[in-house]
């Protein structure tokens, strides 16, 4: 038995991803008990902060994805409560989940990013959609990439080759958020690199290549078995891959986070790096890339669940 | 949007913070539940070497002489040994496709046609054909067309599937007038009739109408269940069918249960036997209607206009379509953010269209909350109308020439009277443009509905 105490792996939440966020906990939960950790797995609605207050864990793993576990929300209410918990600070998380703050802090440190434009539904009301649309094709060039500012799993976004399309895309991806990242389309390979730091400063694990089998890795290449082929390490010239792990752990840094984190890059024909987006709380499922990425390097995932734990249960209170 | 897109939203849906209008569960709190488990308690202390054990592919004939005797309350004149007790009717829709059909049969349902159905379909890999309704159910002559349409292209249609009363998930039932004449162009047509009646005895306002099986036993399979009028989760359903079809559907069913649940029968054969099952079933009905009304009220008071629905007259939904320019499907993520869930209309039909409508459903949430329900979604809507405003409707109501829709209504005009100019400069964007072209493709939609009722009203 770990001499962690009673550990809480919060999963689910009211996002549209608490599906995967429920997978990705039940995951880490039984990995953790795997290894002898006493776990008990709450969803974040309305019961939580009475369970937590009621009978404190030492630490918590929080597994929540989209917006409230992502943006730092959640972690600030732990942090009120006084309880420890694995991952990056609000402050940190906030901007890191916010893809244009994310790509606007990475750039300011010279990692390479595609160039994009951020705009709420509200801009294109006010201005005129056309207008605005032809300005932004004009300057970023079609294809490009369509996406909701906050938001994982690839849900309400989409590749717009052709201008006609750009209108029900930009629909689409307001369904899902307020405001849009429309995003050159960079050709290339998709790759993910997980970053973790158990003490001793952070560590990337191996590249991963995701290869989805109808070319686009959309919700369903994500999460279901056998619809994306991943290559670990990737299929990648050392220099690429090298930069690609190089840029990752640049970009936990720069944006001062704390534990975890994934990043999401295209590396292009010539062999760049693109940073794409960042995740603090990386999907945990079975067909997760980081899950991926640890079995590949031979890390037990339980094990490597259990190490973040100590980290964070061992931080001075805030 | 991928079909696990929305199986990942409806994760949502479940949780208490949203209003639900999209599942179909019946409202069990409505059942006196000590009485049910004196029923049951009884049934094991008294028979439960019967109840525990296994027991006849074909049913226990205690329960299948009581089903004799509901079905009866719809006018079918029908034998014990006519019938086939199955795991719920779905287990029934399942057992009559493996025996009909092979890859590539065509099965001809109605547009939209139940879920369920179709992805038992699906799964036998038929090719699902699909007939416009209206607000009278089945239109006799579409039917009549693709049947036509079907053998002119070689192929032949195995059987109709049809759910004659309070459609799921359309909400309208099969006139009476044309029940005889769709028997007639089946049977012309060589065509089996699988008629599908979980809601038949949910009726608000009259009598149960008569089944299409009381006036063709040779040329209907008859599916019914106990989900709706007593319990879902006892899984008893049945079909009853031709001495053909029977044989081979209780061989197919002993392959894949053995028998359906001695327990779960027997418990509803004591409960049909000692309790007032038919008064259960007013009282039923006297809830459903109150749903029913609590929901058409707040649609008729808070949906924007150009929006219809369907006014049901018993079951359990409500079928809408959105102003024109709306899309069910890809309005959903923020349905959900809204804390209101409901069913695209994509779900109902095999070739993935549907798009401008949704099924609501009012069985389940009482009516405080349904009416909050729709409160949200009249919020959602109008952001969606906003959006729409913004980029341009997509043309998703389009129909194919000469089709009818289940309902419609153009007299209510553009939902986008204001439409902006700039919409329709640049990026081509304007043969998809709000306000002028949006209000002649909705006429244009519509010009072939002239003499169907209206049945979904704006508050104007």
């Amino acid at each position: 038995m770990s001499d962690l105490g009673r550990v809480v792996v919060l999963a689910g939440g009211l996002s549209h991803e608490r599906e995967v966020s429920v997978r990705s906990g039940r995951q880490v939960a039984e990995a953790l008990i795997a290894v002898g950790v006493d776990v008990e797995l709450m969803d974040a609605d309305t019961t939580l902060v009475p369970s937590l207050a009621s009978e404190r864990p030492a630490v918590v793993f929080p597994t929540l994805h989209g917006a409230a576990g992502e943006d730092g929300a959640i972690r600030q209410v732990l942090e009120l409560l006084g309880v420890p918990y694995v991952g990056a600070r609000p402050a940190a998380c906030r901007i890191a989940f916010d893809k244009p703050c994310a790509k606007a802090a990475v750039s300011a440190v010279g990692i390479p990013t595609p160039r994009s434009v951020s705009l709420p539904h509200t801009t294109f009301r006010d201005l005129g959609a056309g207008r605005v649309l032809d300005a932004i094709v004009a300057k970023l060039r079609l294809p490009v990439f369509v996406k909701p500012a906050r938001g994982g799993s690839a849900l309400g976004a989409s590749v717009v080759r052709n201008a006609s399309e750009l209108p029900e895309a930009m629909v689409a991806c307001y369904a899902y958020g307020d405001t849009a990242l429309i995003e050159q389309y960079v050709d290339g390979v998709e790759v993910a690199v997980s970053v973790l730091d158990t003490g001793s400063g952070p560590v990337a694990l191996p590249v991963v290549e995701i290869a989805p089998e109808h070319g686009v890795y959309d919700y369903r290449a994500r999460y279901s078995a056998g619809a994306t082929q991943f290559h670990v390490p990737a299929r990648l010239a050392p220099e690429p891959a090298g930069a690609a792990t190089d840029i990752a752990i640049r970009a936990h840094e720069a944006l001062g986070l704390r534990d975890i984190s994934r990043t999401d890059l295209i590396v292009d024909d010539s062999g760049i790096p693109w940073f794409l987006e960042v995740n603090v709380a990386p999907g945990m499922t079975e067909t997760s890339l980081l899950p991926i990425a640890a079995a590949a390097a031979d890390i037990d995932l339980g094990v490597l669940c259990r190490d973040l734990l100590q980290v964070a249960a061992s931080r001075p209170a805030i | 949007m991928a079909a696990s897109e929305i199986r990942a939203l409806f994760a949502m849906a479940a949780r208490p913070e949203v209003v639900s209008l999209a599942g179909g569960m019946p409202h069990l709190a409505a059942l006196p539940m000590d009485a049910v488990a004196d029923v049951i308690g009884e049934l094991v202390r008294q028979d439960g070497a019967t109840a525990l054990q296994y027991g006849s592919g074909q049913g226990h004939p205690v329960l299948r002489e009581q089903i004799c005797t509901v079905m009866s309350l719809e006018g079918i004149d029908a034998h014990a040994d006519e019938v086939v007790v199955t795991v719920g009717s779905q287990q029934a829709l399942d057992l009559v496709t493996r025996v009909f059909i092979d890859p590539g049969d065509v099965i001809i349902a109605e547009a939209p046609s139940y879920v369920g159905a179709l992805g038992t379909f699906s799964a036998y890999q038929a090719d699902v054909v699909q007939v416009p309704m209206d607000d009278a159910g089945l239109v006799p002559e579409l039917l009549r067309e693709t049947i036509a349409s079907v053998q002119a292209s070689g192929r032949r249609a195995k059987f109709l599937y049809t759910v004659p009363n309070f459609h799921n998930p359309a909400g309208v039932s099969l006139a009476l007038e044309r029940r005889t004449e769709i028997l007639e162009i089946c049977r012309g047509a060589g065509l089996l009739v699988l008629e599908d009646n979980p809601y038949g005895l949910l009726g608000f306002d009259s009598d149960p109408v008569p089944a299409l099986r009381s006036q063709d036993a040779d040329n209907v399979v008859y599916l019914g269940s106990f989900s709706k009028t007593f319990a879902p989760g006892f899984r008893v359903g049945w079909a009853l069918a031709p001495l053909g079809v029977r044989e081979k559907l209780v061989l197919a069913s002993e392959a894949a249960v053995l028998c359906p649940p001695s327990f779960s029968q027997l418990a509803v054969s004591r409960y049909l036997e000692t309790q007032p099952w038919q008064q259960q079933i007013k009282v039923y009905q006297e809830l459903y209607r109150e749903r029913r009304d609590a929901l058409l009220d707040a649609l008729a008071e808070l949906m924007p206009a150009g929006t219809t629905w369907t006014k049901p007259t018993g079951g359990f939904y409500v079928w809408m379509t959105l102003p024109a320019g709306l899309n069910a499907k890809a309005m959903l993520p923020r349905a959900i953010t809204g804390r209101v869930a409901y069913v695209p209309g994509t779900a109902f039909y095999a070739d993935g269209s549907g798009a401008p409508s949704l099924r609501l459903s009012y069985c389940y949430p009482p009516p405080s909350r349904i009416r909050e329900g729709v409160r949200r979604l009249a919020d959602v809507l109008a952001e969606e109308l906003d959006l729409r405003r913004t980029f341009g409707a997509t043309g998703t109501h389009a129909q194919p020439a000469g089709r009818r829709a289940l309902v419609g209504t153009g007299e209510r005009g553009s939902a986008y009277p204001d439409a902006p100019p700039e919409s329709e400069v640049g990026l081509g964007l304007v043969d998809s443009a709000p306000g002028p072209s949006g209000s002649r493709q909705a006429a244009g939609a519509n010009s072939d509905l002239a003499g169907f009722t209206v049945s979904g009203e704006h508050h104007e």
